[in-house]
């Protein structure tokens, strides 16, 4: 059953990883690492081969006692999809590591069967024959029928792409979760259902066992009994332990413990919709509420009112005969569906390459970081969809002495280090530095010598390890951290402070393993988080997101020790601006911050060589980043991160569903994501799912139409810096399609004024009004000949101050003149990019520059009030001015677009949460111009 | 053909680059009054008052008591020696009630509902702590609204205007009379008044619209015919009087077309505003600077707007704001006139759908002067565009902004943007600090 391995490319990984490692030719940032990859062909990004299937999928499986392990349903549900890859093989395969026997049945010392309220598994698996890697999800159902009340499932996700299941392992689980815990959902309920009908057989059958034994002592008058009577007593008996019985199991499964739900860690299955979750809340309103002290009878009537008990049989069927039921049975209908809709959106959100997954997911591990200047230019509301870093959270909790020692200590681990290479290039690593803090610059020093010698200590590991990994077991199973639950809290502690090493080298282990002579390795494994003690848990998930990136550490990485206190200094810095105030102003001016005026398009190139091959892969986040936290907003080197790869468009396509996506975009007639939305049942709509989807599919169309624009449109320049300056833009025209398309093109440039929807009104056909201006910054309007029409234009003349219009019929603009820099790099004409995607990329790296930016400006404290009493209003305005032109290094007009971003930052900021705000219109009484083709 | 003058889109002078929209009323938004520094009062035809504060634009209160429209608004800040000092507001309203409110509270202090007539002007005489209230006939209260004393029915027209004058005197504007009446303590009650009638003047040709009074000394008085006399306060006699000052003597070369136009509403007085030295009047479409000293009209812009200007004031800067019913508000400047250097104005591209006004170039010849003395001239310093509809009314806050209301139902708070955006980064590091840390939680 177990073949023959094939470790090629993992031992040629490590090979390369030793030379790399032993003699770097070059200084870091001229060496051209050798990729790991590159006797497969040319694209870093390849799926290892030999993978039988075309693209991810689930399958869900079940240890079925009567015919052993087989395969259930695959989503997506098409025959191409696993092709000829052998289901029934892979379920006997995924089915075989549940280890985690759950006992059901007749415990020691107890007089009842027990109902044991098992904790999925969770266990991650290679089978290198197939070529296959999976997350494997193991649950546990109960059904009265079957053995020991149980069925054991499972769900699992299959990839060709190890690294993907590595790097998403959280996320999986977490997605995963969700979804048994909606199957176990349905099915406490319908199992409990199950038990009130054979209670309600079980009664019945009883009264009628005990009025036959009546008659028949009745009719028998000899004084003895015959064998019939004795036959039938016990039979009675029997029927009452049974019913004894049944009735503990029906207690059992109802207070069934949901003092889960009480733990922040824990996530219920939720349903997307609100509907469906009240819905859902009234099913377990009525399992909890109808409370054992209550009468099962009157229960039952209310609940299946049209159930004719029957009798049964004192012999059971063989166990043969009998038809287990189905999944579907087994869950309920409504829970099933449920359940379906969930794997979808798993499917659905993980399919494509992992670089992709894993840059989507730092950005919005990033973006949920900034949460001051976040707002302006992003979509907040789908980062408040999904927590990937809930142990982040729980971090925040602890206090603040606690935490920031916490985050010290982590910053000066490794691994920080290494996740910050990525931030390398971003404008945010200025050092501000005060005065006070000199004493703090030996620092990087210090983390540096930590730095070597955790490296070192890596090394001893794993020389240790590497002699114990040849074992010829053919299931290994590692890390099971259900051994973790049994640390005491004391203990895991203690453990804590010296907590990189040993979890670097568990790394380690983890991606030796794979040389061992078995073709299914179990890599990780790990059950439920809530048995994971807490402090345990900060550390839990990059041990597994760790691994894959194990040998990246001395080779892919730039190592940046600098980057990293530098961006501490910053954040102390703020920090003492508002403790602080009679501190220096010297800290603000930023004597040593030479980077405002570096070149920025370099930013973008950094990262990539000149042939536009990518060196580094996306890293995972890392919860471990908190060093980073402060408001800091921080993702510039994410644009660098993913400007490469853009520019080929074969690395986005790796994923034939990407592809296909593409191709959708550009037809713009029916796109995956309707098409994968109608695959899911109208009765769920998952709104919050699908308008994630639409926000992708807006962005993409978004951006083809804005590259359209720039192209097409000679002014493109200063209708950009209108929006960017908070200038409402009116697009005037009378075909509403194409003023429109303008419309969503132009969008993206449109900084938000709230967590809201950004302020952008698509199509007006009646005259503006002052207020309009207020709420909107985007406005297409419809060019009419009607006397109506002459009163819109009548407004807009009138209201001409407050305005730039773009007349897409006649193409011209009016607006003011824009002389700075930063809309040329927003918007170059003659730009290489030709995805919309990859555009809209662009503009929110170049966005982003500027919202950090506006967020220095914004929370300088000297730049907006005096430092003493007695200094002149003037004197701060030129601090303010000689900021913005020489540190920000803004030209012209580009000032005006920061302070207008300040100035939104700053009622962000002050606004309270309860109210909205009254809507401010700031203009410029500036002259406008008129632009023409 | 129209004169007006137009400033284009760059306008360095003026201040107000921001502005707040309060949204509240449902009609015409007719008065705005100021209750104390940081609040004001409005108050229109949908007979709802409202309370804002003038800083944030907050809503403070919404009082609701009358039925029909506002007509008339006062502030009264009663000031009894032995409690603080409490903000009233009395409005009179077209239902012939007259309410007082407590502007702290919100609430209705108390309500008058005896009026055979709608009153339609309020004034208060802080002095003797009463408050008068004008409609057919006069009415003298006192601070608990208990009535005075009252005069005999005066016309159904009703007073229009109601000025203090020294000596405990008042001067109503009756229709085209004058009446001065005289308040007198009476001899039975300690609190009591007696209100008589001491002398009628009746010099204009024309109903009264604007009666203001100027210093101890002056009031000015102004007709729908565009009369303008100035009077003395403690003798009543005419001091001078200027009945055609839009005509000939100052404007020859335009006269024969205004002539043409000329018609009741275009000369009428809608306003009359004052400092110790000029008389500030708006005259239909027009101001005039009328100088007291010189007794005659020193500076004008005979079309400040497309249509009548409704209400215009004086800054303490030697500024004028003029709001009208074109929906505009301006701000002038008074300035001694040097050479006339023709100033380049942006034309601007209001012309691009051809609904723009036609191309106004600055008319600068229009305000030229051919007397020798010091010759001033009004300079447009910048204008607020924003109101769909007749702008009614403003109040001027000084560095908090300025307020205005129109019958497009909205009141316009305009700012200074660089004082705002300054005042808010103090609001910023004030919380910033407030918070203790920088650990923002979404």
């Amino acid at each position: 059953m177990i073949s023959a391995p094939d470790v090629v490319a993992f031992t040629r990984e490590e090979e390369l990883e030793d030379d790399l490692y032993r003699e770097p030719p070059l200084p870091e940032e001229y060496s051209v690492p050798l990729f790991p990859f590159t006797g497969q062909g040319a694209n870093p990004w390849a799926k290892v081969a030999g993978s039988k299937f075309t693209r991810d999928f689930i399958l869900i499986s079940e240890f079925s006692e009567q015919v052993g392990p087989q395969p259930l349903l695959t989503i997506p549900d098409d025959a191409k999809v696993s092709g000829t890859f052998d289901l029934n093989y892979f379920s006997l395969r995924i089915m075989s590591v549940d280890y985690q026997a759950s006992f059901v049945g007749h415990p020691p010392g107890s007089a009842y069967p027990k109902l044991n309220f098992v904790e999925d598994s969770k266990v991650v698996l290679g089978d290198s024959k197939e070529g296959a890697f999976a997350y494997v999800h193991h649950l546990t159902l109960y059904d009265l029928e079957a053995r020991g009340f149980v069925r054991p499932f499972c769900m699992a996700y299959i990839s060709a792409d190890e690294h993907k299941i590595m790097q998403q392992f959280q996320e999986l689980s977490t997605e995963f979760s969700k979804a048994s815990e909606c199957l176990k959902t349905g099915n406490r309920k319908a199992f409990a259902n199950e038990l009130e009908k054979k209670l309600k057989d079980l009664d019945y059958t009883r009264t009628v066992l005990h009025n036959e034994t009546e008659q028949q002592k009745k009719a028998n008058d000899k004084g003895y009994y015959t064998t019939q009577a004795i036959e039938k007593a016990n039979e009675l008996a029997s029927v009452e332990k049974s019913i004894i019985e049944h009735q503990d199991l029906l207690r059992q499964i109802r207070s069934y413990p949901y003092r889960k739900l009480k733990d922040s860690e824990f996530h219920p299955y939720e349903p997307e919709s609100a509907l469906d979750r009240a819905d859902m809340g009234s099913h377990d309103q009525d399992l909890t509420a109808s409370d054992p002290a209550e009468p099962s009878e009157t229960h039952l009537y209310t609940h299946v009112p049209s159930y004719t008990p029957k009798l049964i049989k004192a012999k059971s069927a063989k166990c043969f005969d009998k038809k287990l039921k189905t999944l579907e049975e087994l869950c309920d209908v409504y829970f099933f569906t449920q359940t379906l809709d969930q794997l979808h959106h798993i499917e659905r959100t993980f399919r494509g390459d992992v670089c992709y997954l894993l840059t989507e997911q730092i950005s919005r591990a990033l973006l949920k970081q900034q949460s001051i200047t976040n707002f302006l230019f992003e979509d907040v509301s789908f980062l408040d969809e999904k927590p990937p870093e809930k142990q982040y959270r729980g971090c925040q909790g602890l206090g603040q002495d606690a935490m920031d020692e916490k985050c010290l200590e982590e910053s000066l681990a490794p691994k920080v280090v290494i996740s910050l290479g990525s931030y390398k290039s971003s404008v945010e690593c200025v050092p501000i530095k005060m005065e006070q803090e000199m004493e703090d610059s030996e620092e990087p020093k210090m983390s540096e010598s930590v730095m070597s010698e955790h490296q070192e200590n890596l090394d001893y590991l794993d020389a240790d390890i590497k002699g114990s990994i040849s074992s010829g077991e053919s299931i290994e199973v590692l890390g099971t951290e259900k051994s973790g639950s049994g640390l005491t809290k004391s203990e895991s502690q203690a453990s804590l402070p010296v907590m990189p090493s040993p979890q670097a080298g568990r790394s380690k282990v983890g991606s030796r393993r794979t040389v061992s002579e078995d073709s299914i390795e179990v890599l990780s494994t790990c059950p439920s988080e809530s048995l994971i003690p807490e402090d345990f848990k900060a550390s839990y998930p990059s041990a597994i997101n760790e691994e894959p990136y194990a040998d990246d550490n001395e080779g892919g990485l730039r190592f940046t020790p600098r980057a990293n206190p530098g961006v501490h200094d910053g954040q102390d810095d703020i920090s003492k601006q508002e403790s602080l105030v009679q501190v220096d102003a010297a800290c603000c001016i930023g004597k040593e911050s030479p980077n405002f005026l570096e070149p920025l398009p370099e930013l973008g190139q950094k990262p990539c060589e000149e042939d536009g091959v990518v060196r580094i892969p996306p890293q995972p986040y890392r919860p471990a980043e908190q060093g980073l936290r402060g408001g800091f907003p921080s993702h510039e080197g994410l644009s660098g991160g993913l400007l490469p790869y853009e520019l080929d468009s074969r690395y986005l396509t790796g994923s034939r569903e990407v592809s296909k996506s593409s191709l959708d975009e550009c037809s713009d007639s029916t796109s995956h994501i309707s098409s994968a939305a109608s695959t899911c049942s109208d009765r769920t709509p998952s709104p919050a799912h699908l308008a994630c989807a639409a926000g992708d599919r807006h962005r993409k169309r978004a951006g083809q139409n804005a590259l359209r624009f720039i192209r097409q449109y000679p002014f493109a320049h200063p209708a950009i810096y209108s929006l960017l300056s908070g200038r409402t833009l009116v697009v005037l025209g009378e075909d509403e399609a194409m003023v429109k398309r303008l419309v969503t093109a132009l969008s993206i440039f449109v900084p938000s004024c709230g967590a809201y929807a950004k302020p952008v009104k698509h199509w007006v056909t009646s005259a503006l009004h002052l207020v309009d201006f207020q709420k909107w910054k985007l406005i297409g309007l419809q060019r009419a000949v009607s006397p109506a029409g002459v009163n819109v234009l009548h407004a807009l003349s009138r209201y001409s101050r407050y305005l730039s219009i773009l007349d897409a019929d006649s193409k011209t603009l009016r607006c003011p003149l824009y002389k700075g820099t930063v809309v040329a790099r927003l918007a170059d004409h003659r730009t290489q990019i030709k995805r919309g995607s990859t555009y809209y990329m662009h503009v929110q790296s170049i966005l982003t520059q500027l919202c950090s930016k506006a967020f220095l400006f914004t929370f300088c404290h000297h730049l907006h009030l005096p430092i003493s009493e007695r200094e002149p209003e003037e004197s701060v305005v030129n601090r303010r001015m000689n900021f913005l032109k020489l540190q920000l290094g803004l030209a012209n007009e580009d000032i005006k677009i920061v302070q207008y971003l300040a100035e939104l930052l700053k009622l962000h900021y002050i606004q309270e949460p309860g109210q909205g705000g009254n809507p401010l219109l700031r203009f410029d009484y500036v002259p406008s111009f008129l632009y023409k083709i | 053909k129209s004169s007006v003058q137009t400033i284009g889109e760059e306008q360095i002078q003026n201040p107000y680059t921001e502005l707040l929209v309060l949204k509240g009323h449902q009609d015409i938004v007719r008065f705005l009054v100021q209750i104390d520094d940081c609040r004001f009062a409005s108050a229109g035809d949908d007979g709802i008052i409202f309370l804002w504060n003038v800083q944030t634009g907050e809503k403070i209160h919404e009082l609701h008591g009358h039925t029909h429209k506002i007509t008339a608004v006062a502030p009264f800040s009663s000031s009894d020696v032995t409690e603080e000092k409490m903000n009233l507001i009395i409005t009179a309203s077209a239902d012939r009630t007259v309410i007082v409110w407590d502007c702290t509270s919100g609430r209705q202090v108390r309500k008058v509902s005896c009026f055979h007539s709608t009153v339609k002007c309020l004034t208060v005489l802080q002095r003797l702590n009463v408050w008068l209230s004008g409609g057919s006939d006069l009415c003298v209260w006192n601070q608990k609204l208990d009535l005075l004393c009252k005069t005999s029915h005066l016309t159904d027209a009703g007073i229009s205007a109601l000025v203090e004058l020294p000596k405990n005197c008042v001067a109503a504007a009756v229709g085209k009379e004058l009446i001065i009446f005289r308040l007198s303590a009476s001899n039975s009650g300690s609190e009591g008044w007696n209100i008589l009638e001491v002398k009628r003047l009746a010099d204009h040709q024309d109903n009264i619209s604007s009666l203001v009074s100027v210093n101890d000394l002056t009031f000015v008085t102004g007709s729908h015919i565009g009369e303008l006399i100035v009077w003395d306060a403690l003798d009543w006699t005419k001091q001078a009087s200027e009945c055609n000052f839009w005509d000939s003597a100052v404007h020859p070369d335009v006269q024969p077309e205004i002539k043409l136009s000329q018609s009741p509403h275009e000369t009428s007085v809608q306003h009359l505003t004052s400092d110790e030295e000029c008389v500030f009047a708006a005259v239909g479409k027009g101001i005039y600077v009328y100088n007291l000293q010189m007794k005659r009209v020193i500076a004008c812009q005979k079309t400040a707007h497309d249509s009548s200007v409704l209400h215009i004031e004086r800054l303490p800067n030697r500024q004028l704001i003029s709001c009208s019913e074109d929906g505009s508000v301006r701000i002038w400047e008074l300035r001694e006139k040097q050479q006339l250097a023709a100033e380049p104005v942006p034309t601007g591209f209001f012309n691009m759908w051809g609904f723009g006004r036609t191309n106004k170039q600055a008319n600068q010849a229009a305000k030229k002067m051919q007397e020798n003395t010091p010759v001033y001239f009004l300079e447009l310093v910048g204008d607020l565009i924003g109101h769909s509809s007749a702008v009614q009314m403003f109040l001027y806050f000084g560095e908090l902004g300025l307020a205005t209301c129109s019958a497009d139902h909205l009141i316009i708070l305009w700012k200074d943007g660089e004082r705002e955006s300054s005042l808010r980064s103090l609001t910023l590091f004030k919380k910033l600090a407030q918070n203790g840390d920088l650990q923002l939680k979404l």
